[in-house]
This record gives structure tokens, C-alpha cells and sequence, in this order.
């Protein structure tokens, strides 16, 4: 993977290794990223998406285009100007009544109807339900190359493609793939994975309105109701600040209480490992880790989880990791912050003791 | 009704290890299951066999050995099981898989048409969640994907009612039949296998396709020539030079090692403890 910076040359950036793109590849160019509004907000991971097309955008020198698809009274208007905050140049738009809630069907008629119209080198998605659901339409209907849940995006200046980097193998291991002859390069990018850039409200750009050849009766799934969540019982974990985790070395599920303790003291998400999901001691949306959520809390308090890939990949992205576990060999010492080798079934309950002390001096203080 | 599941069989990934040397994958002694996602569909199909009757058929594509999953499947109760595979299908990625089983779906509706066909949320070798999307699209099927359960199915009407899991809630869909379903994990318990169905899935002649009787004619869309990703380098993640600072716990009470981890925390993070006290209770 090549890390050259853009050159001014940027038409041809490789164009001293006498690289030549097909002109039918060629044809494709700019940066666009998938903008998920859904039920009059837009999912962060577009942001994050945004920061990252940036970059690509930037290297390869060209524009970075968001894309938008909703009905203006879901705010697609709003989500645009958001976006141009965020760091596109121009958002394709597309408002219609028949896109006011996600569908397959509207959303991969107007998103491939947008690319084949316009023609993008490099598409993105979040790897959201939505995204996922979306991505792999697109990429079918398009007949190209899509690499999911990246860890990381790179241009590889050499032949102008995207380099997409993903774990494999339960995150064991990362391989890199590349789409050579086929555009636009699809990839998506779980939440939490990539920064979020930082936000200029005086950035502005253009909009790119288009339509949507599609009428009501033409669509086959209808959306009878929507039952929203009740958000105490669903936990946010991705966007978390401050998380407790435990995993195995808990031994029992009612040892699991122990996390639950710590956490109400700290105003703290609960999370788990994989082990401890399927034990069912706590809710799948609490998992963290490759087939879990990904997160990056300022605080993320491991106890009795020995730190495997698995997990590993997950959260150590966390600001700060605590890692108590009884094994002073668990890999999860390799890359915690601070460390104690101990019995987590005792060291929890002291730990929680000493914050509810500590913040009810500081409460006092104050 | 006809239910086409499709199942894969992966090596199952909490027990791989990767060489410390080599950065190669230890598949030895790994062992091969089914991936756990599409036993959520399996049994999701099952159950609509129970209720509406009619047919469950599993399709698997992969090397030979994949025949045990099949049996397995069998086991759970499904009625027929198809095995496609062939040495033209190895490389492909998930354009080229969803190719491969979507032409060997369209064979087996030559048989009996399929209302529904299920795939898992995703595997756990690859996690991508793009084949099911893919054969939906290459079938013209009707996509619900993250299906966190079935409301009803009304055969005369040719109707499914279903819920979708979606950013902070579900969807209620209701779509027409064909339709392709990916469900989420957690909704359901794979049940045991009886007597009945153990003696039968070990008698049961599998069929075996290769790519032509799985109705791929054209070659150069499957395998790697199929496959517009290319793996262009794999390689161990790197691991970070700076291991945790560990508090020294030799012969201290647990109630001093935690005043020395939070005062450390505390003093080196002041913001960390604005923010929790901030929120903290």
C-alpha cells in the first residue's frame, strides 16, 4: 500500500510509472458517501465516513460527494448542509414520498441510478442494518466489488484504487483487497471505526438534485409500523463514553452483577464478551468485539476477559483500558492502559467502593 | 410451501489460532460447523414448515467435506439437501458465491417453485452479510434482511408480514412472496435432532452438483475470474509496543489497589474524571 502524499500531478498520479487507467474505468471519478438519514436523523457513521472520503478524495484529487435519499420533510435539505459541514463539496439528492422510510427496493433503485448516472470511482456505506442491507443490492444490481466492515481506507497511488483493509478470520488476521477492474469500489465502514471528523459550519457546497423514476404502486414491500425500541433496554454501546465490560473469568452470571454495580456508579454502558453472550448472561447488543459492536469510550473497564482478537478488535480503540484479570499471561495486558492481576470477583467491588468515595468527595468539594 | 435454506460451513472461529511465525491460519484440529447465523434460519424455516407444511430444501456450496453440515441439517429436519460444489467456485468472493447459488436456486425451482429462500445475518469467517442481498437481487426476490421475527405468512394471499430490525427499532414489513429472508441471531433455539431424522440424514443419498448441473454455464462468473475483490495482502494486525502498567497487587488488599488505580486515573486523566463526574450518580 502506497502512503505517497497528493501531488500536484494529480490528473495522473502515477503517470511517471506509465500507468494508464482503462479509459472505461477512467470514465468513474470522485468520492461519494452514502448519507443515512433515517427517521429525521442521520446516522454518525456518515460523518465518519465523510472525514474518511475526505482523505481519498484529497489524494486522488478529486470531489467528495455525499448522497442523500429521503423526502424533504425528513430534513434531506438539513442532512446536505450537515454534510457540507462535514466535508463534502456537493450532495446528490434525491426526495421522493416513496423514499420516507428505508426500503430496499426505492433506496437500490435510486442509489444505482444515481451512480450509473454519475459515475463515482469510490462509493461508502456505514455498516449499519441499513447500510449492509443496502451495500450488497447495489453491488449485486452494479456488478462490482464491495469489501465490508473496513478498518481502515487507503488510495493505492500506483494504480488509483482503493485499498480496503478488513479483519478476517474473526480478526485474527487483515487482508487488504482491492477492486481493479470494476467501478465504482464499494466498501463499508462499521460506526465507531473511523474518527469523527471535526465539523466547520461554514463549509458550504453545491446540490445536485435528481429524481426517482419509481411510483408507489411499483413497490412491492410496504412498511406497515414502526416499534421503536425502548432505549433503557437497548443499550448504545457504540457511542458510549465510559464501559464496563466482563467476560469469562466472572465464572457465574450472578458474578455478572458485579459489572452491573460498577457501572451505575460510573453512569456507564454495560458491555461483554462473546463467551458471556452466549452463556446469555447479558443481551447480545451488549457484545463487544469482532462479531459484537465496535466502540471507543474515553474508559473501557475490562474485568475477566482475557483479551482475544476476537474481542481485542472490538475496543481497543478505548482512550483509557483498565484490565483486571486473574491471568498475568492474558493478552489483554498487552494493550491495556493500566493492569491489575487479580480476582476480579474481589477487585470489582473494591473498585466500585473507591469511585463511589472518590466522586462523592469531588461532589462535596465542588 | 418450498423453503430453500442456504448454509455454510465455516471453521469455527473462536477456536482458530493464528501461526506465530508464519501469520498463517491453524486450521488443523479446528473444528467445521455450521455457520451459527443460518441455524437461526434453519429453524426459522422449520417452524413454518411446521405450521404451513411443504418442503425445506438446504443448499450448501463448498468443497466436498461440507456434506456433513448437510447431514447435519438433515438431522434438524430438513428434507433435502443439495451440495454444490465444484473446483471452479474456489476463489470466489460474494458476486461470484451469490452467482453460484442463485443459479442453483433457479435449478432447484424447476422442481418446485420456492416461496422463501433463507441465508444467516452473515457468516463468521467472513462476516460480510453480502450474499443474501446478492441472491435476492440476481433472483428478483423480494430482500428482508435482520428479520427479527415472522408475524405471519398468508400462502393464499402469497403474503408475508415480518419484522426488520432497523437503527433504534424495528420495521414492520409486508412484502409479497418470493421473498429472501436473513434473520438475526438470538430468535430462536436450533432444536435437537430426533432419532427419526438422525437414521434419515445418514441413509439420505445427497445430491451433489457440480457447476454445470447447478446451471452455471458461463465460467468466467464464478471463482476468481468471477470475483471482482482481490485479496492483495494479508497480514497479522500489529500489535502495540506498550504493554498496561500494571499495579503492583503483591500481598496489598484489593481496597489499595483500587484507591492506586483511581488516584493514577484521576491525576493523569483529569477530564476522565470531570466526565464521570458529571454524570456519575
Amino acid at each position: 500500500m502506497s502512503d505517497e502524499t497528493t501531488t500536484t500531478a494529480a490528473k495522473k498520479p502515477a503517470g511517471r510509472k506509465k500507468f494508464e487507467l482503462d479509459p472505461r474505468l477512467a470514465a468513474y471519478q470522485g468520492v461519494w458517501v452514502f448519507i443515512e438519514l433515517e427517521r429525521g436523523a442521520v446516522h454518525p457513521v456518515s460523518w465518519e465516513l465523510l472525514g474518511e472520503g475526505r482523505k481519498l478524495a484529497d489524494k486522488l484529487a478529486v470531489e467528495l460527494a455525499g448522497v442523500v435519499l429521503g423526502t424533504t420533510a425528513s430534513g434531506t435539505r438539513a442532512a446536505c448542509e450537515q454534510a457540507f459541514h462535514y466535508g463534502a463539496d456537493l450532495c446528490y439528492v434525491i426526495e421522493d414520498p416513496v423514499l420516507e422510510n428505508y426500503r430496499n427496493e426505492p433506496y437500490t433503485g435510486g442509489l444505482t441510478n444515481l451512480v450509473q448516472t454519475y459515475q463515482p470511482e469510490i462509493l461508502l456505506l456505514g455498516a449499519t442494518t441499513l447500510g449492509r442491507d443496502l451495500a450488497g443490492s447495489v453491488a449485486t444490481t452494479l456488478q462490482t466489488g464491495l469489501t465490508a466492515d473496513c478498518t481502515e481506507l487507503n488510495i493505492d497511488m500506483e494504480n488509483r484504487s482503493l485499498a480496503a483493509t478488513r479483519p478476517t478470520f474473526g480478526g485474527s488476521l487483515l487482508c487488504t483487497i482491492v477492486t481493479l477492474n470494476y467501478r465504482p469500489q464499494m466498501a463499508t465502514v462499521r460506526p465507531r471505526v473511523m474518527h469523527m471528523p471535526e465539523r466547520n459550519p461554514l463549509r458550504s457546497g453545491r446540490i445536485v438534485p435528481h429524481t426517482l423514476a419509481l411510483i408507489e404502486s411499483d413497490i412491492i414491500t410496504k412498511v406497515l409500523d414502526y416499534i421503536p425500541d425502548n432505549l433503557q433496554e437497548k443499550p448504545q454501546l457504540p457511542f458510549a463514553d465510559i464501559i464496563v465490560a466482563g467476560g469469562r473469568g466472572l465464572k457465574r452470571k450472578d458474578n455478572f452483577n458485579l459489572i452491573w454495580e460498577l457501572a451505575k456508579v460510573l453512569g456507564a454502558e454495560v458491555g461483554a464478551s462473546r463467551p458471556v453472550v452466549q452463556a446469555g448472561w447479558v443481551d447480545l447488543e451488549r457484545q463487544v468485539g469482532q462479531s459484537g459492536k465496535t466502540v471507543r469510550p474515553k474508559l473501557y473497564i475490562a474485568a475477566g476477559i482475557s483479551g482475544a482478537i476476537q474481542h481485542r478488535v472490538g475496543m481497543e480503540s478505548s482512550d483509557v483500558i483498565i484490565a483486571i484479570n486473574e491471568d498475568p499471561n492474558a493478552p489483554i495486558f498487552d494493550f491495556a492502559t493500566y493492569g491489575i492481576v487479580g480476582n476480579a470477583m474481589v477487585i470489582l467491588p473494591a473498585l466500585t467502593e473507591t469511585f463511589r468515595q472518590q466522586l462523592a468527595v469531588t461532589k462535596i468539594a465542588v | 410451501m418450498h423453503i430453500v435454506v442456504c448454509i455454510k460451513q465455516v471453521p469455527d472461529s473462536a477456536q482458530i489460532r493464528v501461526h506465530p511465525v508464519t501469520n498463517t491460519i491453524m486450521r488443523q484440529g479446528v473444528p467445521a460447523i455450521i455457520n451459527p447465523y443460518d441455524l437461526a434460519s434453519l429453524e426459522e424455516a422449520l417452524r413454518l414448515k411446521d405450521k404451513l407444511g411443504g418442503r425445506v430444501t438446504v443448499l450448501c456450496m463448498g468443497p466436498p467435506q461440507a456434506e456433513s453440515a448437510l447431514r447435519k441439517a438433515l438431522s434438524f429436519g430438513a428434507d433435502e439437501a443439495i451440495l454444490v460444489t465444484d473446483r471452479a467456485f474456489a476463489g470466489s468472493d460474494t458476486l461470484a458465491t451469490s452467482f453460484a447459488l442463485a443459479s442453483a436456486i433457479t435449478q432447484i425451482q424447476k422442481d418446485m417453485p420456492v416461496d422463501i429462500v433463507f441465508t444467516g445475518k452473515q457468516t463468521i469467517d467472513g462476516d460480510t452479510a453480502q450474499v443474501g442481498p446478492g441472491i435476492a437481487k440476481r433472483l428478483g426476490l423480494q430482500l428482508l434482511t435482520y428479520v427479527s421475527k415472522i408475524d405471519g405468512v398468508d400462502l393464499d394471499k402469497g403474503e408475508i408480514v415480518v419484522q426488520r430490525r432497523a437503527e433504534g427499532g424495528a420495521q414492520v414489513l409486508r412484502t409479497r412472496l418470493p421473498c429472501l429472508i436473513t434473520t438475526i441471531e438470538g430468535i430462536n433455539d436450533i432444536r435437537f435432532a430426533t432419532m427419526p431424522n438422525m437414521f434419515r440424514a445418514a441413509r439420505y443419498a445427497l445430491k451433489t452438483w457440480d457447476a454445470k448441473t447447478a446451471g452455471v454455464e458461463d465460467l468466467t462468473k464464478v471463482g476468481l475470474k468471477g470475483s471482482p475483490t482481490i485479496v492483495s495482502k494479508v497480514f497479522a494486525p500489529q500489535t502495540k509496543a506498550q504493554k498496561a502498567e500494571l499495579i503492583d497487587s503483591e500481598g496489598r488488599k484489593p481496597r489499595d489497589l483500587a484507591l492506586t488505580l483511581v488516584t493514577k486515573l484521576f491525576t493523569r486523566h483529569p477530564k476522565l474524571r470531570d466526565e464521570i463526574n458529571s454524570r456519575a450518580l
